[in-house]
């Protein structure tokens, strides 16, 4: 195929303890280290694979955000991605909107495969993929670990709660990329000074025509409860007693 | 007045307990109506098992050779055709439930709501975000139909002993072909499942090996408890990927959650929160698992668990 799509979300990183704000009205972000969403960096792996096997010609990185997600595009860009588009927003977009965003850079891009990961690890809201796959009338195969492509088909075995299950899709199609389809390679120093050169263009979201959905309103943020203090005990026989005393044995 | 459609999730013959669940949650919708779509090649058997279930008004049964598997290509546009004149539609946050609805949510022209854990009204809800960090009050527009997944540890299935009247329906619809089921490799285990034991024992990356996790499943067996893992031991390919338990695993609520080798990273944590009771078994006494622990014990898991498998089944 001629090309693919990849969508890189920026997001606090995964390592970071994200707290509530005091006044409910948000999760602390400044000062934070942000990061590629991971699971699209795994997307960013697979259409990496993809293109160095011959079977695609070129990887286009997307990224719908504040002008701040260059800095995950150009780190897309430093893992091999052959150029990059900044969908700009001053806020952040719901799901559908960013579905919609998307679809109209399909329309555009006209890619043969949309990779995507499978949710993005703020809002934890895990519906990109499955709606854009919806407005595109097009297959989606969720929840990836392995991807095998067959010239107009692919063959998707995904991850799902009582084991793994394979589908055929046609493409062009909607992949999201769950933990285990690959390991995302490292940034080399030289591939950082060789991606400041490649191609990054900015779209005004304003300027794409594309009309925003009804976002479900986020009213007020909290921190989840505490659990109670637990005890320690010395031994298989402390333990032991500590369930009996919870009847549990 | 809200007028419910939730999705059952199943495997052509059983109900899954996603389902109950889910029920669960609408029900706490004040004077909610709430009918159950059964997707199935041949649905009677499950639709059956749905009539079941207290507070549900109806259950409508969709045969079609072509929902002989669920897959959302095919169901999504089904599901927007019969959404026609109900307020919201639900589905459990299962693997079958976040795939399948946002592709709903999307063909409906609106967001989704996913994973609710709480019901403060008809269109307000609470749900998790950041793996569990924060918790975020959302409230849905009430001009528009609500989509949503229910996040299933949040709520206890739903009593049977109810006889709600199954209908067939046939919405009308066009299916694509482009998406094309081929097969299911589901993990053989004859012990209880993750999502509905009341006890479970997981291993992590310090049982250092497939055979190792036989000290896992013998606790577990002696304590008649399903087994997890964490993803460190899902990665290393000690155990399937159906074992993982975590954000992007399985969010479980058992009475008993026993966690062992387990340094206990955010995302394994936001799996168990609703655990009745975590007990720790870590050689680090500084393992960020202790800190959400109920019984804590520092020490060697290789001498531990033989021990406590062998003190559990002298019980
Ligand atoms: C996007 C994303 C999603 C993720 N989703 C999940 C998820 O769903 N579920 C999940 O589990 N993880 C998930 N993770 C991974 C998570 O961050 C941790 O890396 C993982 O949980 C660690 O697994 P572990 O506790 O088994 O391994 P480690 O962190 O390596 O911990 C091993 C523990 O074993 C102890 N130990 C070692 N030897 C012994 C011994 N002999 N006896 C007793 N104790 C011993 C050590 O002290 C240590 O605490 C995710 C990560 C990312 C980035």
């Amino acid at each position: 195929m001629e090309k693919i799509l990849v969508g890189l979300k920026r997001v606090v990183d995964y390592n970071v303890r994200v707290r509530v704000k005091s006044d409910g009205s948000g999760v602390e972000t400044d000062g934070v280290k942000m990061s590629i969403n991971p699971f699209d960096e795994i997307a960013l792996e697979e259409a990496l694979r993809i293109k160095e096997r011959g079977e695609a010609s070129e990887v286009v990185v997307v990224s719908v955000g504040g002008s701040e997600a260059q800095q995950q595009l150009r780190t897309g860009l430093a893992m091999g991605a052959d150029r990059a588009i900044l969908v700009v927003t001053e806020s952040e977009l719901d799901p559908l909107t960013g579905a919609r965003v998307l679809m109209e850079l399909v329309d555009r891009e006209q890619p043969g495969l949309v990779l995507l990961g499978k949710q993005a690890i703020d809002n934890d809201n895990n519906q990109t993929g499955q709606m854009l796959a919806a407005l595109w009338g097009r297959p989606q195969a969720t929840f990836a670990s392995e991807v095998v492509l067959n010239g107009d088909t692919a063959k998707v075995t995904r991850e799902v709660d009582v084991g793994l299950e394979s589908i055929d899709i046609d493409l062009p199609a909607v992949i999201t990329a769950d933990l285990r389809l690959n390991e995302p390679r490292y940034v080399k120093l030289p591939d950082i000074m060789k991606a400041k050169k490649k191609p990054l263009d900015e779209i005004q979201f304003a300027e794409m025509g594309v009309e925003s959905a009804v976002p479900v309103a986020n009213l007020q943020f909290e921190p989840p409860q505490q659990r109670a203090k637990g005890i320690m005990v010395d031994d298989v026989a402390g333990l032991v007693s500590a369930l009996k005393d919870k009847g549990l044995l | 007045m809200s007028k419910i459609l939730l999705i059952a999730e199943h495997d052509g013959a059983t109900l899954n307990p996603s389902t109950a669940k889910c029920v669960a949650c609408a029900a706490q919708i004040s004077g909610a109506e709430i009918d159950v779509a059964v997707f199935a090649e041949e649905g009677a058997a499950v639709a059956a098992q749905a009539a079941e279930l207290q507070s549900v008004s109806k259950v409508l049964q969709l045969d079609n050779p072509a929902n002989a598997n669920a897959l959302a290509a095919t169901l999504a546009p089904q599901v927007s055709a019969l959404a026609d004149g109900y307020s919201h539609v639900f589905g459990p946050s299962t693997t079958f439930g976040k795939d399948l609805m946002p592709r709903v949510a999307a063909l409906l022209g609106v967001n989704q709501i996913s994973d609710i854990m709480e019901v403060l009204g008809s269109h307000k809800f609470k749900r998790p975000i950041y793996a569990g960090n924060a918790i975020v009050t959302v409230e849905a527009s009430p001009d528009l139909p609500v989509v949503a997944t229910v996040r299933t540890a949040s709520y206890q299935a739903i009593e049977a002993g109810n006889s709600a009247a199954v209908e067939a329906a046939s919405p009308d619809a066009d299916l694509p072909t482009h998406t094309r089921f081929l097969e299911i490799q589901a993990g053989k285990s004859d012990r209880p499942d993750l999502q509905t034991a009341a006890k479970v024992v997981s291993g992590g990356r310090a049982l250092a090996s497939a055979e190792n996790f036989d000290l896992i499943f013998k606790l577990a067996d002696a304590l008649g408890a399903g087994a997890g893992a964490s993803r460190a031991a899902v990665d290393a390919g000690y155990v399937p990927n159906e074992m993982q338990v975590g954000q992007t695993g399985k969010i479980i609520a058992p009475e008993l959650y026993i966690a062992i080798g387990i340094s206990g990273a955010i995302q394994h944590l936001t799996g168990i929160k609703d655990a009745g009771t975590i007990v720790a078994i870590n050689k680090d006494e500084e393992a960020p698992i202790f800190e959400v622990a109920d019984i804590g014990l520092v020490g060697d898991l290789f001498d531990i668990v033989p021990q406590l498998t062998e003190a559990v089944s002298s019980q």
